[in-house]
């Protein structure tokens, strides 16, 4: 059973209560189509079955069985059944089927109808799926028809030739003079599809481009026409004549002045005139305005003209229109680039924007703003983000943090200001930072000795009130630990720009009420195990402080503030260093490896093996280098509009995800100082993990521990000595039983004479053999991608001057529980002085010491051979 | 240029898709319920009436019941298409003599050559109402 007409379908289709109702109507139905595909060969039924099959297919089922008959449909005399099959044509089939090219004969004859109806129809089709094989065999059709008197034809066969252009280029050529005709042209449907082509072909040739630049007094006096003419009802918008016309005209005009001085020239009086006298009351005339606005910044006008562009567009902000805001924030991002001091001028009423209903709106009005800020504004400029940043929806957030960090970094007044603005931002938005930030923002203080009590002070007022924020919290912990003394040591300091602050005044904290607050850090369950590392290395630090202040301190009320008392050598249990121990007690049995770890080392610190050098170890970060650059790349919005040529290189907007992650990346590797992840940095991680945050953890550098080094007054012999206990990740157990502990320092004693600093590589070195003139040195380095193998590049030297090693054979045994790889030497003679270098993989799942067992074998020069077997186990413990 | 056409209900059935570009077929089931879901959610009165949409933008307008969404190029005039599609609905209006959604369903294919006479190849062919109201008469005669 098949429904008669398309019209009862369409009913039957529309009664149907529920979709599997109307599922299967309409497969009934296409099974009926089907069988009268097969089976009726008659023009009329063929008409009716392709009229339902599209709607079977506007419905969206699947219709491509009527393929075929579409193109039978087609070949028929009549008019009616050309239309639907050209209609099916169009919606069933696009240009990549190649059952396209079996209609270029029907279309080919059409085009050649004497009919202008069915011509036109055979043009549409052109004009919406030829391909560039169909486009090519009737380019000749389109060409002749392009000049026939018939202004129906005529403009679509122009459109259909926009269309050939865009599949095949190369035949451009032959439109490029028959276009010129369109364009003088006073038929308004011709003209337009006129203009649209030439668009078209100047995009595509330049060799157009060129020819059609002579054509520009005509064009603007068209334009002008438009613009004088009278009421004219048929082409009227809204009280302005042909506005299509006008916005095409304008967008040809744009692509012929771009970077052609003359003809910029020629078009300037009339984009005045159109700027002036087009009535901005309604969206058409906006429309018209707003091209005008885009062809004055993109050709090369005068300066006046250009001015009153952004005039045009500035007043478009003020509009109530939501699509005039929209269209006029994007334009004015994209000509902050050449025309910045202009733009500067609505500042305020881009601000407004901020406050917008509409999200897309303020998103480009934060665009905008963030492109705004240059020296002059940074002030006012950075005090409305922040405003705007407490309202902010939670999606600008990160990239605002990031933004507002870096036009602080950039811009910045003084530095005090800029922490200043750094901490509101941590406070505003603490859990949308990147992480870069937090580890800059670090980096800025520590190297800022002035601003550290100021910082601190800060920071523990705002934890105090909010322990929310992230960032926030994980500055303070940090400056807390470095820091924390200046809080009971110095009452009062210098607020920004020499002003009495009063919330500072008065914050003069007991160190028991700072150790409170870390402890409730510590309790809160919203904190990361990141910060509460963060947090334990704090207190750690903080009970040295308490110490050293309390042996330097003379003053009685201090010490009683310290809640040593007069007995302070000896702490009572209610001293806050035993109220860090009790803290460090509570996590030693933490779930989180880490925790515990730290936790464990920490409380041996306070034995006292430690009482010499626990000053060095506790003692304040080295100060890291700070990276302004990184800041402001990690910001990816465009920065104070590239016109102003900043101090830095900004990455612009285009691959922010790219210059994002590149930027941080190179922050890592500058903070490694060129050192390669070494067995001494990987040392310094849990100390030293503060330093640059938790993202940096595993570059702490080489140089920051040569710096500690350098930094104690304590022989080097001790100090690698007493960092390994501090850090050593292995066991708990290990850690607990000294014995063990001291088994492994027994090692690095002859690394530590070789060792900081290190070889070229700048990865620690470790001399495994020196006999015979021929000095075997080892260079592991930890690959952090792959956490269980240790790559260990072996380095051969001769340091004979007069003999040569022959035949070098190296053989290595490592513990069953390890799997070793090695790679042939880069050579087996060494002459005087020569080295060698041979790289050795050891595969260590059970993440036990790395021991081997070096057999080496060579003869030298004198004829001696030499066959030694030396054990090597000198690695310190991180590195497995 | 505009890349495709759809005019959608307010439940997201579609009323005609016009595609100038070619799509696959599950693309195109795609983009019709992506281009509903933005459309569709958007505060008429407070929200602006172009989306982003990839690298293309929608601009759409709401008539009654029925959304007229036009994906075009990034750096086209949006204001101006608005008016394209206010043109496009007056033609329709005044084809159909106040029409409304039944109207494009029963004559869809109808709607498909008002559709060709005022765009073709993603662009706009005919501005004038009169003129394209002419041809339409006779197309009809002709049928």
């Amino acid at each position: 059973m098949s429904f008669l007409r398309p019209r009862d379908l369409i009913r039957a289709v529309r009664c149907c209560k529920t979709a599997a109702d109307e599922r299967s109507v309409i497969q009934r139905e296409s099974a009926g189509i089907r069988t009268s595909f097969k089976e009726v060969n008659s023009m009329d039924a063929r008409y009716t079955n392709i009229g339902k099959l599209l709607y079977i297919y506007l419905l969206g089922y699947p219709a491509h069985f009527g393929q075929i008959e579409c193109l039978k449909l087609v070949a028929s005399g009549r008019y009616s059944d050309k239309r639907l099959g050209y209609l099916g044509i169009m919606l069933l089939l696009d240009e990549n089927q190649e059952i396209l090219t079996l209609i270029t004969n029907s279309l080919k004859n059409d085009l050649n109808h004497s009919n202008m109806y069915i011509v036109g129809l055979a043009l549409c089709t052109l004009g919406n799926i030829a391909s560039a094989e169909v486009a090519t065999d009737l380019v000749d059709e389109v060409e002749r028809l392009m000049e026939t008197s018939n202004s129906y034809i005529r403009k679509k066969a122009a459109l259909c030739a926009v269309r050939i252009v865009r599949k095949v280029p190369e035949l451009l050529d032959s439109f490029v003079e028959k276009t010129k005709h369109h364009l003088s042209e006073k038929n308004h449907g011709v003209l337009l599809s006129g203009l649209a082509l030439a668009i078209e072909l100047c995009e595509h040739s330049s060799e157009a481009l060129v020819q059609y630049r002579a054509l520009v007094p005509n064009l603007v006096r068209q334009l002008k026409t438009l613009l004088t003419a009278g009421f004219s009802p048929e082409h009227d918008v809204a009280g302005i004549a042909d506005p299509f016309i006008q916005v095409k005209i304008l967008r040809l005009l744009r692509i012929l002045g771009r970077g052609d001085a003359i003809s910029s020239e020629l078009m300037n009086d009339i984009l005045t005139q159109v700027a002036t006298n087009t009535d901005a009351a309604k969206n058409v005339g906006m429309a018209i305005l707003y091209e005008t606005a885009v062809t004055v910044l993109d050709i090369q006008s005068d300066t006046s003209l250009r001015v009153l562009a952004i005039n045009i567009l500035g007043k478009f902000l003020a509009n109530r229109d939501n699509n005039i805001r929209y269209v006029a924030l994007s334009t004015l991002t994209r000509a902050m680039a050449t025309e910045s001091a202009a733009v500067q001028r609505h500042r305020n009423t881009i601000l407004e924007c901020l406050h917008d209903v509409d999200i897309s709106i303020r998103r480009r009005a934060l665009h905008l703003a963030f492109a705004l800020i240059q020296p002059s504004n940074v002030r006012m400029m950075v005090r409305e983000l922040l405003s705007f940043l407490e309202v902010a929806d939670a999606e600008f957030k990160p990239g605002m943090t990031a933004n507002i960090c870096a036009a602080a970094e950039r811009f910045a007044p003084s530095r005090r200001w800029q922490v200043d603005t750094v901490i509101r931002v941590f406070q505003t938005a603490g859990n949308f930072v990147k992480e870069e930030n937090v580890d800059n923002f670090l980096a800025l203080v520590a190297n800022q000795p002035d601003l550290q009590p100021f910082v601190v002070q800060k920071l523990y007022i705002h934890m105090q009130k909010d322990l929310a924020q992230t960032a926030l919290v994980q500055t303070g912990v940090w400056a807390l630990g470095e820091y924390g003394d200046y809080l009971w040591q110095s009452p009062g300091v210098a607020s920004p720009e020499g002003q009495a602050d009063a919330e500072l005044e008065q914050c003069n904290a007991k160190p028991t009420e700072i150790i409170t607050l870390l402890d409730n850090i510590m309790q809160l369950p919203y904190v990361t195990v990141t910060t509460r590392q963060m947090v334990l290395t704090a207190l750690i630090k903080l009970s040295d402080r308490l110490q050293s202040s309390s042996s330097t301190v003379k003053d009685g009320d201090a010490l009683d503030a310290l809640g040593l008392g007069s007995t302070a050598s000896a702490p009572s249990p209610a001293t806050p260093v035993a109220q860090i121990q009790g803290i460090l007690k509570q996590h030693a049995a933490s779930v989180h490896v880490e925790l515990q770890q730290r936790a464990v080392e920490y409380s041996n610190l306070f034995c006292s093996e430690f009482d010499e050098s626990r000053g060095a170890i506790l003692e304040r970060m080295p100060v890291p280098k700070y990276h302004p650059e990184a800041t402001v790349a990690a910001g990816d919005l465009l920065l104070g509009g590239g016109a102003q040529g900043g101090q830095v290189g900004i990455a612009t907007q285009s691959v922010p995800g790219a210059s994002s992650a590149g930027s941080s990346g190179s922050l890592l590797m500058d903070l490694m100082d060129d050192a390669g992840p070494s067995a001494t940095g990987a040392l310094s991680g849990s100390t030293l993990a503060i330093t640059a945050g938790p993202s940096s953890q595993p570059s702490a550098t080489v140089d920051l521990l040569a710096d500690i080094f350098g930094d104690t007054s304590l022989s080097q012999n001790t100090t690698p000595t007493v960092s390994s206990a501090v850090v050593s990740p292995a066991s708990v157990a290990a850690i607990n039983s000294q014995g063990d502990l001291f088994d492994l320092l027994g090692q690095p004693a002859p690394a530590s004479s070789a060792g900081v600093p290190p070889a070229p590589e700048a990865t620690a070195s470790y001399e495994a053999y020196n006999q015979h003139g021929l000095c075997i040195t080892l260079y592991p380095i930890k690959d952090p991608a792959q956490p269980q193998s240790v790559l260990i590049s072996v380095r051969f030297h001769n340091q004979s001057a007069t003999d040569t090693v022959r035949n070098l054979l190296l053989q290595i045994a490592v513990p069953k529980s390890q799997k070793l790889h090695m790679q042939p030497p880069s050579a087996t003679e060494l002459g005087p002085g020569q080295e060698a270098m041979q790289s050795i993989r050891v595969h260590n799942p059970s993440q036990s010491a790395v021991r081997l067992r070096l057999k080496i074998v060579f003869g030298t020069s004198g004829g001696q051979q030499i066959d030694e077997i030396v054990q090597f186990a000198g690695f310190p413990p991180t590195l497995v | 240029m505009i890349r495709f056409i759809l005019v959608q209900n307010r439940q997201g059935k579609t009323r005609l898709a016009k595609w100038y570009v070619p799509y696959e077929d599950d693309e195109k089931l795609r983009f019709k319920g992506e281009v509903h879901r933005l459309v569709s959610t958007r505060d008429q009165k407070h929200q602006s009436n172009f989306v982003e949409f990839q690298n293309y933008k929608i601009v759409y307008r709401r008539y009654a019941g029925l959304f007229f969404c036009f994906c075009v190029d990034a750096n086209d005039n949006e204001l101006a298409y608005l008016e394209g599609i206010h043109f496009f609905v007056e033609v329709l209006d005044a084809f159909f003599g106040n029409v409304c959604e039944l109207d494009l369903v029963f004559n869809f294919y109808k709607v498909y050559a008002i559709l060709d006479e005022v765009f073709l190849a993603g662009e706009i062919q005919e501005i004038s109402k009169a003129v394209v109201m002419t041809r339409l008469d006779h197309l009809d005669k002709l049928e």
